[in-house]
């Protein structure tokens, strides 16, 4: 799915099985670009070159709040890899980014 | 587009209602629920919270054409559409025809991990974009506590929900809100803080083993409303909160009378009756004739061709046919007609609340000009005596309401049926008619009287009545030195009085004979002068006639003769001239 308006931002090189991540944003908030730039810092450190970021405004777009239940803002959902993870907030603690992520075990 | 909470200027004029459509609640909050405000609907599990939401959505978009957003954080689209169906309505339509949205939101706490700051803009565009794609006027929020357990951060949370009250009243929105019971607050995480304008509790309690739905309106901010708990039963057609009508003494009143089916009975009473719309009370011990006396009243009013609910709480209706049958009484042929319909069910049943709210149902269904309760006693005993009071009240302010007139047997415990059992009901009947045996000479009679009869001139007699074949007979009791006379003892003073009857028309009757007698005498007599009288004139009359031909005779002999004596001197005139001279002699 690639919203119209979604801001795509690849990585330098899609590999086999890239992730798939969404970040829902609410408008050009400065939560917004906090959580936009802790996800992309955090990727390029840990998935660099195999994942994709999509960004979808619900205030464009708020009809696709309801497919990946959103309620918070900002939340990243991990399409890919399966299983769908889901993580809320402005992902400040990158500890527990990793965690939600599964890039990290959990403890 | 950002959502922000604007304030709108509180009206100062009267709250505008949102009507619900359940049965009862707009009764009870005068009109609905607040329109363009949240409304919290506490209560424990399985008490009725998502149903009561559900309807207020579904009947707001059938009956009232408001679509209505219903946001479920416990049950999906699927669970709510087969729980809704249960109430006959059709959601899938309604979804189709976009007078409903659902939105199932999915908590699942260990498939969110939570990192830094956030905020529920995610909810609240959810929730914006389902009002604004229908243009809902209400919303269900079902249950917002499932927040709660799926983020962590409370700070957050709860600056949210109180954010989101406030959109919500700035969106116009009539929203009703569930919410888990607390054990010390009306909710567990206190939602209430958060709504002010309307609270309903809802409760479901086991008494005695017997479960009864409960339903109160905590506050309501800015009108008024009935803060009693008010019994609520979920049926197939939804709720239904009682009672239907509000608790006043404004009914009309009636000054038709109806009569009893017993002649002496409405004699008793004025002449005419009972009122029309009265609430009659009917007390006796066992097997003083209860059921007899209301078939009576019954099959009465039947005939008259009004519609009369009996509701017997002792016997099936096919005994009490039978019975009435036993005493010449048929029922059968109205109850065919239509104009009689029976609903039989043991007290133990269900709950007094329960019962009640089945007799309402009843009643609104069949629409009866005469209701009779028979006896009344069984179902207050399922209760307190303050809660068969109660009940009680609500029934008649019920029937009153609708100008229905009511007949309550009771059954009274102990040789003397007197008023002791009676629990204060008395004071709410209009008219009170007493049953009661009278034990003496080896035989127990029934007698009947009136105790009270509001509002018309009555009988203080005590009546003696009697159960034939042919139906109820009410006769005078005889009031001997011994006090009241029944039964052999009636029948003895009654055979006296008789045989003194009969010996003074017997006298009568003599008298009358004699007088003839004598008339007829006076009149032989009469007619014996008048014949005396007759012959003795005829007499008279013969008499003269005699005198006067005696005259005549002697004028002639004396013309004769002396025509003779000329004849003497003139001889030979022919017969002629003698006949001629003759006649000018005279």
């Amino acid at each position: 799915m690639k919203p119209k308006t979604a801001k795509r931002l690849v990585s330098a090189r899609s590999r086999a099985k890239p992730w798939q991540l969404r970040l829902y944003v609410m408008d050009e908030t400065p939560k917004s670009r906090t959580a936009l730039a802790n996800l992309k810092q955090l990727c390029e450190s840990h998935l660099k070159g195999r994942y994709h970021i999509t960004v979808i405004d619900l205030l464009k777009r708020p009809h696709l709040a309801k497919g990946d239940q959103i309620l918070a803002i900002p939340t990243v959902v991990r399409r890919l890899p399966s299983p769908v993870r889901t993580i809320i907030g402005t992902l400040t603690d990158t500890a527990n980014v990793l965690v939600g992520l599964d890039l990290r075990p959990a403890g | 587009m950002k959502i922000n909470a604007r304030k709108y200027p509180a009206s100062a004029t009267l709250l505008p209602k949102c009507p619900t459509g359940i049965q009862g609640l707009d009764e009870i909050t005068g009109g609905g629920l607040p329109r363009g405000r949240p409304t919290l609907v506490c209560g424990g599990a399985g008490c009725g919270k998502t149903l009561l939401a559900a309807e207020f959505l579904v009947r707001g978009a059938v009956q009232f054409d408001e679509p209505g957003v219903f946001m479920a954080f416990e049950e999906t689209e699927e669970e709510l559409m087969a729980n809704v169906a249960s109430l006959g309505f059709d959601l899938a339509g309604l979804i189709r025809r976009k007078k409903i949205f659902i939105d199932f939101v999915h908590i699942e706490p260990s498939e969110v991990q939570e990192s830094g700051e956030y905020d529920l803009e995610g909810l609240f565009v959810r929730l914006n974009h389902a009002i604004d794609s229908i243009g809902a006027k209400r919303v269900v929020l079902d249950t917002l506590e499932a927040l709660f357990s799926g983020l962590r951060n409370e700070t957050i949370l709860r600056a949210e929900l109180r954010r989101l009250f406030r959109w919500l009243k700035d969106k116009g929105v009539s929203a009703v809100i569930t919410a888990e019971r607390g054990r010390e607050s009306l909710t567990r995480h206190g939602l209430e803080e958060y709504v002010s304008d309307c609270v309903i509790l809802l409760d479901h309690r086991v008494n005695d083993q017997i479960a009864t739905r409960h339903l109160r309106v905590v506050k309501y901010r800015g009108a008024l409303h009935g803060t009693n708990e008010f019994p609520f039963l979920i049926g197939g057609d939804g709720l239904s909160v009682l009672p239907i009508t509000s608790l006043g003494l404004n009914h009309k009143v009636s000054s038709e009378r109806i009569a009893t089916g017993i002649p002496r009975l409405d004699a008793m009473l004025g002449g005419r009756g009972f009122f029309r719309g009265s609430s009659i009370l009917l007390t006796g011990t066992a097997g003083t004739g209860k059921t007899i006396i209301s078939s009576n009243f019954a099959q009465a009013a039947a005939r008259r061709g009004e519609r009369v609910l009996f509701f017997s709480f002792e016997e099936s209706p096919n005994q009490i046919i039978r019975n009435m049958h036993s005493i010449g009484l048929r029922l059968e042929p109205l109850l065919k007609r239509g104009l009689l319909r029976f609903h039989s069910a043991r007290p133990s049943l269900y709950g007094l609340e329960m019962h009640l709210a089945t007799m309402f149902k009843e009643i609104a269904a069949f629409q009866p000009h005469v209701v009779i309760v028979d006896p009344i006693t069984s179902l207050m005993d399922l209760g307190t005596v303050s809660e068969g009071k109660g009940m009680v009240t609500r029934l008649i302010d019920y029937l009153k309401a609708g100008q229905v007139t009511t007949l309550f047997t009771s059954l009274t415990q102990g040789g003397h049926a007197l008023q002791q059992s009676e629990g204060g009901m008395s004071s709410l009947m209009d008219s009170w008619l007493l049953l009661q045996d009278f034990e003496g000479n080896g035989e127990r009679n029934r007698v009947l009287y009136v105790l009270k009869a509001r509002g018309m001139k009555h009988s203080n007699q005590i009546r003696e009545f009697l159960i034939s074949d042919h139906g109820i007979d009410v006769v005078d009791a005889y009031i001997g030195p011994s006090g009241v006379l029944t039964g052999s003892a009636r029948a003895a003073q009654s055979s006296l009085e008789k045989a003194a009857v009969l010996a003074n028309q017997q006298e009568a009757a003599r008298l009358k004979r004699e007088v003839e007698r004598k008339r007829a005498a006076i009149e032989r007599q009469i007619s014996g002068l008048r014949s005396d009288y007759e012959s003795e004139s005829a007499e008279l009359r013969r008499i003269a006639e005699q005198v006067g031909t005696s005259t005549q005779m002697l004028t002639t002999e004396q013309a004769e003769s002396g025509r003779l004596r000329q004849a003497d001197a003139k001889v030979a005139p022919g017969t002629r001239r003698h006949l001629h001279n003759g006649r000018r002699s005279l």
